[in-house]
């Protein structure tokens, strides 16, 4: 038994050394350098790899697709198990959390010795958002914004040869939209309430601050956010948007079918929007930037997209800088936005013709300009998520009126804000 | 030397523990550690602050546990999982009964195919379902409410309207597993004797004496099996609302299960996660407990 045992872990040894062996041989000759990015990302950019491990004969990138569905709990038991990659792609309202974590590096330190990644090349707002507490710690990647999905066709008919500049203006067209209907099952606008970035950039558009003392405590019932909440539950209660969320399976179906005729929604749907809407509809719909309270400019929309960061317990992390500066340039920016439509982050790359010659991308160069980071805590997500798409919804059907609703999710925000009260009063 | 200081402690443990270590040892580590730890953890504020440093934990005491009682969220989740049980449980047991009894009669022909196709909702990936049963729930287009136009019923949204989203969903889940339970009654019924029913008849027992002096107070281990594992099941239900309705409309098909998923995996509240989760076992638990003795009792009636 015992002679057994000795024999069974000598050959473990051996096998083992072989092993580590064999793998330092090809170790010694390129770095390698650990990348995870989501979804059809994460599927695409494997074809940009090719060029950078040409141009960077040192360094070998290896591509972990991460579906989007499970992204953040892969990457946050990555953390807690210390398997995350030396750089990975993260949704920048996710980097807050990140952040909490102590999970990821600044980057400042890295920008300001690079010679191609600079703030002034990228739109402002979306920059923004990588900022927390005035230090940098994502590089944008690529960007989305929500914009307005409009019929064309039925906005004609409806007396409206321009989209809405105003919030009034899209109150009037979703009147006239529906009294050309005369069936009752069509309607103007689509405000879900299992999307909570209209209720939320119709709050900003009105000046609301959704939380205050320093993000310690929920705003949510303010006059400000009061009037924008109670401008989007007018759709619902007039009958101007659908209720229910389950008649449309299919938005794109949807818009084609005219069951509704405008949709705020972001880049992601543009592809799929082209798809539907073929033959005869294909010039029957556009994109706008979003309406604004007055009529002196267009509303603020949500800078969102992803960004590129650096695990903090990466040591690849000079390598790992050259493979975002490659990401970065414009010519690698065009060519994922050619293979995947994902949108440039760099301002320079929206001169190319590519996206000057598509009508549609107009409205989210515009919007671009105007966008704004929502609160930069990490408990965002669960505030935006769980709970004003909860109250959206008991309001939207009436089990309470708005002013309850909204004292309701401030005390509820309140409470998961706790925590936060009291690291920040420790 | 070696040899004598194995035999010594082998005499000190008996054989039966050192063949029971390696399933002791996976069960300790896999399940009774995650256990206690997880039990730990519901008494502290574990979140995603204290997933980057543990110092940002806090030691609260019961106050998950207080704080569980006064959340809307957690009444409506429990209101909603209890409504599930209390309706689906005694009817999916009803249909895999009365289905097995079908099934076991001699009467019927093809027994293999109707096992088969009875059984096949049971094997088939709950993803898949959900998403053929919203279609077929869809209430313009889907094949539920063509068949109710046919008696005059009004198209009614399923899974948009709070008062129907739970019916719809119990009835997917007991057509999705009703067939599990079916062969386990089954097999119950082919264990009763022949001959009792034999006799029954020569006495003039008519089809439903014999169903209940027979079959019902024989197959009663059967049951106590069934109902308490249909019972386990049902309290941790999860997947189908998940994927029909996450949980809407109005939170009216959320489950227990989802809540504290909801709460430990998405928000990463892993403290209030774990109380949730320690308040579900108590209450399976009970119900476990309330099961064996209404058996009990009924077995000393049938009698």
């Amino acid at each position: 038994m015992i002679w057994f045992l000795a024999k069974f872990t000598t050959s473990l040894f051996i096998i083992s050394a072989v092993f580590s062996f064999l793998s330092c041989n090809a170790n010694n000759k390129s770095i390698e350098i650990k990348f995870w990015a989501m979804g059809a990302e994460g599927e695409y950019v494997q074809e940009l790899i090719p060029r950078f491990e040409s141009e960077n004969p040192d360094l070998k990138v290896k591509v972990q697709m991460v579906p989007w569905t499970a992204a953040q709990e892969k990457l946050i038991t990555a953390f807690a198990s210390d398997n995350l990659p030396d750089i990975f792609q993260l949704g920048n309202t996710w980097i807050p959390q990140f952040v909490a974590l102590d999970a990821i590096d600044c980057l400042d330190a890295w920008v300001e010795e690079s010679n191609s990644i600079n703030k002034d090349n990228y739109f402002e707002g979306i920059w923004n958002t990588n900022v927390i507490a005035g230090r940098i710690y994502g590089i944008p990647w690529y960007i989305d914004t929500r914009v307005l999905f409009y019929r064309k066709d039925v906005l004609n008919k409806a007396g409206f040869s321009s989209p809405p500049q105003t919030w009034q203006d899209l109150y009037i067209v979703s009147k006239n939209i529906k009294e050309l209907s005369d069936k009752q099952e069509k309607y103007a606008i689509y405000l879900p309430t299992n999307e909570w970035a209209p209720f939320v950039i119709f709050a900003m558009q009105a000046g609301a601050e959704l939380l205050k003392d320093n993000n310690c405590y929920g705003d949510f019932s303010s006059e400000n956010f009061k009037k924008a909440f109670k401008f989007l539950i007018k759709f619902h209660q007039e009958n101007l948007a659908p209720i229910g969320i389950s008649q449309v399976t299919n938005v794109y179906q949807a818009f084609a079918e005219e069951y509704f005729v405008m949709y705020i929604s972001g880049p992601w749907n543009i592809n799929e929007f082209k798809k539907w809407m073929s033959g005869d509809l294909a010039d029957k719909w556009m994109t706008a930037p979003l309406p604004g309270p007055n009529a002196t400019a267009h509303g603020v929309s949500l800078a969102g997209g992803s960004s590129l960061v650096i695990t903090k317990r990466s040591n690849r992390k000079s390598e790992v800088w050259r493979f975002i500066e490659y990401l970065s340039q414009k010519t690698t920016q065009l060519e994922f936005y050619k293979i995947l439509n994902d949108l440039p982050a760099l301002t320079i790359a929206w001169q190319d013709s590519i996206l000057l010659n598509d009508p549609y991308m107009h409205a989210f160069y515009e919007q671009f300009h105007n966008v704004k980071a929502t609160p930069k805590i990490p408990e965002w997500e669960q505030i935006a998520f769980s709970k004003i798409q909860q109250y959206a919804e008991i309001a939207v059907r009436g089990v309470m009126s708005v002013d309850e609703a909204l004292i309701a999710l401030d005390k509820d925000v309140n409470k998961i804000l706790e925590k936060r009260r009291w690291l920040l009063g420790k | 030397m070696v040899v004598r200081e194995i035999n010594s402690i082998k005499s000190i443990i008996s054989p039966l523990y050192l063949f029971l270590a390696p399933a002791l040892s996976a069960i300790f580590i896999f399940f009774f550690l995650p256990v206690v730890a997880a039990f730990l953890i519901s008494f502290t504020d574990f979140d995603i602050y204290a997933l980057g440093d543990f110092s940002k934990a806090r030691f609260i005491g019961l106050r998950n546990y207080l704080a569980l009682f006064e959340d809307p969220l957690f009444w409506t989740a429990l209101r909603n999982t209890f409504y599930f049980v209390i309706v689906a449980g005694p009817l999916s047991i009803a249909v895999s009964l009365y289905s097995a009894i079908l099934l076991n009669s001699k009467l019927v022909r093809f027994k293999a195919l109707f096992r088969l196709t009875y059984f096949m909702p049971v094997v088939t990936t709950l993803v898949a379902v959900a998403i053929v049963w919203r279609f077929i729930y869809q209430p313009k287009f889907g094949i539920l409410n063509y068949l109710l136009a046919f008696i005059g019923i009004n198209p009614i949204d399923w899974l948009g309207e709070p008062q129907w989203a739970m019916p719809a969903i119990i009835l997917m889940s007991i057509w999705k597993n009703f067939g599990y339970n079916m062969i386990i009654f089954i097999a119950g019924l082919q264990n009763i004797p022949q001959h009792l029913y034999e006799a029954a008849v020569i006495e003039g027992a008519n089809r439903w004496q014999q169903f209940r002096s027979i079959t019902l107070p024989l197959l009663a281990p059967t049951t106590l099996f069934v109902s308490i594992i249909t019972m386990i099941g049902f309290f941790q239900l999860f997947a189908e609302p998940y994927i029909m309705t996450q949980g809407g409309p109005l939170n009216s098909t959320l489950s227990i299960v989802q809540y504290m998923y909801r709460e430990g995996f998405r928000w990463w509240n892993m403290g209030y996660s774990a109380a949730i989760a320690f308040v579900l076992f108590i209450i399976i638990f009970i119900g476990t407990l309330f099961q064996f003795k209404i058996q009990k009792r009924a077995e000393y009636s049938w009698y």
